[in-house]
């Protein structure tokens, strides 16, 4: 996709830090050492999104410049370079859908069928009423738990048609069902059972790593 | 079957409590000063001595890694850089360390930071976890809180700070050099190399980049013993592993076994068989996505070490084992995995950026049988015109599965391009 078309044409006039965020920018950059500030490129653009609904404005790349003594260019650079930055609005949910050869193999096709039932939108587009977003992402580094939708921050584990719905469900609601695997796994222990680890369930003794 | 009580992470689950209080009682910070006590070098050849080999997919030997560190430290600090930039497909051990057991990740970042005379980590963790680096920043601020890191970190008498910083969705930043640049502020494009990190890294100063799973079984090795670390597993592939089993499994998991665990018992044993039984297995992917693919007759008795699996023609990499049963399209299967090496091209090299474009079109093209026979060899051709020409592994990792696909499915490719040859002659026909 070209540059221009992932930067939004509408853009605000002014961007400012909240003062929170200037506080937190303080101590963003303390932890790179003096005259390395570019480092914290990364967590300020964060920053910014996070601020701004979910997309960084152009006027927010310049002031990060200005804030890190960098060339502008050098922070769209690094806007452009990386997937999770968003330079034009999303909706208030944001699903990123893991379609990656682990999430395929156990279903991704299903999740997305689902997505696309409800909402008719394609990866990189906002449903009608402007509150989903879809994108097709790479792995998201969960495949024992495919397949993966990351709602914005979250990350919601073993998938099918009918456990999709039931999440945007919850999402249209505005109650989103509880982060991680909708099939009550506590982690990345076998679906049928846990097969190690069984003689330190419930109580965890710490004998092995004494 | 490996024995709980050799088992590292015992918290892999989350079954526990993973803060400071939990990770106390299965062990962690029990004795850091002890450890440290050792010295720099001791450590380093302890962790030799206990076969440890990179966790994050090469297999070089940590303990040699640690020692490529200059033995003084100069006009430039020392710097580790832990790289927690888990994106390999098929591969999410790293998460469960960072999210259940951060503790054990801190300890051994200042065990092995000491071991190399840094003063400071920097843990680089990929974007998409956002709720992982939640956990692993309150562990640190819980840990600084608690003494165990700053001055004097541990009462070990050493000052070690660990920082976190968050990546924003790219895979090339889990190449080390690409990292560190993503981490100096720039786009995730890998160095030349040499000069190596050990010599110029992270802002110019010697650094040495782990993975997060070698760092974080180091302080047990370190207070079990390496003699304890080496009589598990086999010669050369020592220890304990984590292995993320996925795909078509009865009962996809992570668990932490035996290196050179034969793979069936691997999956029978943990993931419930693969589905619709032994006989039903088309191919596994033994260790993430840019390892090359082995039919079922190489998977039966195979074990899951480097040596063994390179010896076949693949390898342990990280250790994600990607299952496919015989419903699977095993053609799509590698075209999907085309596409991915594709979007995470970084751009830099000419083979790669173009060269994994022009896989992704080829493989797609053979999905649906849409070419000749003799471009199966020309794809095999670019595949090695891609591989070993890029200043990074990228470009190796998107040929080798093609190469793999080929090697063990050309039947299958061919099969699908005179199918398509009749349906279009019939058409013609009509």
């Amino acid at each position: 996709m070209s540059i221009e078309a992932r930067i939004a044409d509408e853009q605000p006039e002014t961007f400012k830090f909240s003062a929170e965020n200037e506080k937190e920018i303080k101590r963003i950059v303390a932890k790179y050492p003096k005259g390395r500030q570019a480092s914290a490129v990364m967590p300020l653009l964060d920053l910014a999104q996070r601020q701004h609904d979910n997309w960084i404005p152009m006027k927010a790349i310049e002031l990060i410049a200005r804030k890190l003594d960098m060339a502008e260019i050098r922070v769209l650079e690094v806007a452009t370079f990386y997937t999770m930055f968003n330079l034009k609005p999303v909706g208030k949910y944001f699903l990123q859908a893991c379609t990656t050869t682990p999430c395929w193999l156990r279903g991704s096709d299903e999740m997305m069928r689902c997505i696309k039932d409800r909402y008719a939108i394609a990866s990189g587009e906002t449903s009608e009423c402007g509150r989903f977003s879809l994108l097709e992402v790479e792995c998201l580094g969960a495949c024992v738990n495919a397949p993966i939708l990351q709602v914005n921050d979250d990350f919601y584990e073993d998938l099918d048609y009918a456990s999709t719905a039931a999440l945007l469900d919850s999402l249209e609601a505005d109650a989103p069902l509880p982060v991680g695997s909708v099939m009550g796994r506590s982690g990345s222990e076998a679906t049928g059972g846990a097969t190690s680890l069984a003689t330190l369930k419930p109580k965890q003794s710490g004998v092995a790593n004494a | 079957m490996l024995k709980d009580a050799d088992r590292i992470f015992t918290n892999i689950y989350g079954w526990g409590d993973a803060g400071l209080t939990g990770a106390r009682k299965r062990g962690d910070w029990s004795n850091t000063a002890k450890l440290i006590k050792l010295g720099h070098d001791e450590i380093v050849e302890r962790i030799k001595a206990s076969g440890l080999r990179g966790r994050g997919g090469a297999g070089f030997p940590t303990g040699l890694k640690w020692s490529f560190m200059p033995k003084e430290v100069k006009d430039r600090p020392h710097y580790l850089v832990v790289n927690a930039d888990e994106s390999e497909p098929g591969t999410c051990k790293d998460r469960d360390i960072i999210r259940h057991e951060p503790h054990k990740l801190l300890e051994g970042c200042v065990v092995a930071g000491f071991a190399m005379r840094a003063h400071a980590a920097y843990i680089y963790i990929r974007g998409e976890f956002v709720n992982e680096a939640r956990r692993l920043q309150a562990a640190i601020d819980e840990a600084y809180d608690a003494g165990l890191l700053g001055k004097n970190a541990a009462k070990s008498g050493w000052d070690f700070d660990i920082y976190l910083h968050r990546g924003a969705g790219a895979y090339i930043c889990g190449e080390e050099t690409a990292l560190l640049e993503s981490l100096e502020g720039k786009k995730g494009q890998p160095r030349l190399k040499p000069p190596f990190p050990a010599g110029v890294g992270l802002y110019g100063c010697p650094t040495t980049v782990n993975n997060v799973e070698s760092i974080a079984v180091a302080p047990t090795i370190l207070r079990r013993g390496a003699d304890w670390f080496a009589g598990l597993g086999k010669e050369n592939n020592t220890g304990t592993k984590l292995f993320c089993i996925s795909g078509h499994v009865n009962n996809p998991c992570n668990v932490e076994e035996e290196m050179g665990i034969p793979l069936r018992e691997l999956l029978e044993k943990h993931a419930g068989g693969v589905r619709g039984g032994w006989d039903n297995l088309l191919a596994v992917i033994p260790g993430g996505s840019s390892t090359p693919l082995m039919p079922r007759d190489v998977c039966n008795d195979m074990t899951m070490d480097f040596d063994a699996l390179r010896a076949a023609g693949t390898g342990l990499g990280t250790a994600g084992v990607i299952v496919m049963d015989r419903n699977t399209d095993i053609v799509k299967a590698i075209a999907r995995l085309s596409y991915f090496y594709k979007h995470e091209s970084c751009g830099q090299c000419t083979p790669c950026r173009e060269g994994t474009g022009w896989m992704w079109r080829m493989m797609e093209r053979l999905v649906r049988g849409e070419a000749e026979s003799h471009e199966i060899d020309t794809l095999e051709q670019v595949t090695r015109q891609i591989e070993g020409h890029t200043i990074c592994a990228l470009g190796d990792a998107a040929a080798w599965p093609i190469q793999g696909l080929i090697k063990h499915f050309r039947p299958e490719i061919e099969r699908r391009i005179a199918a398509r040859h009749s349906a279009d002659a019939v058409n013609a026909a009509e």
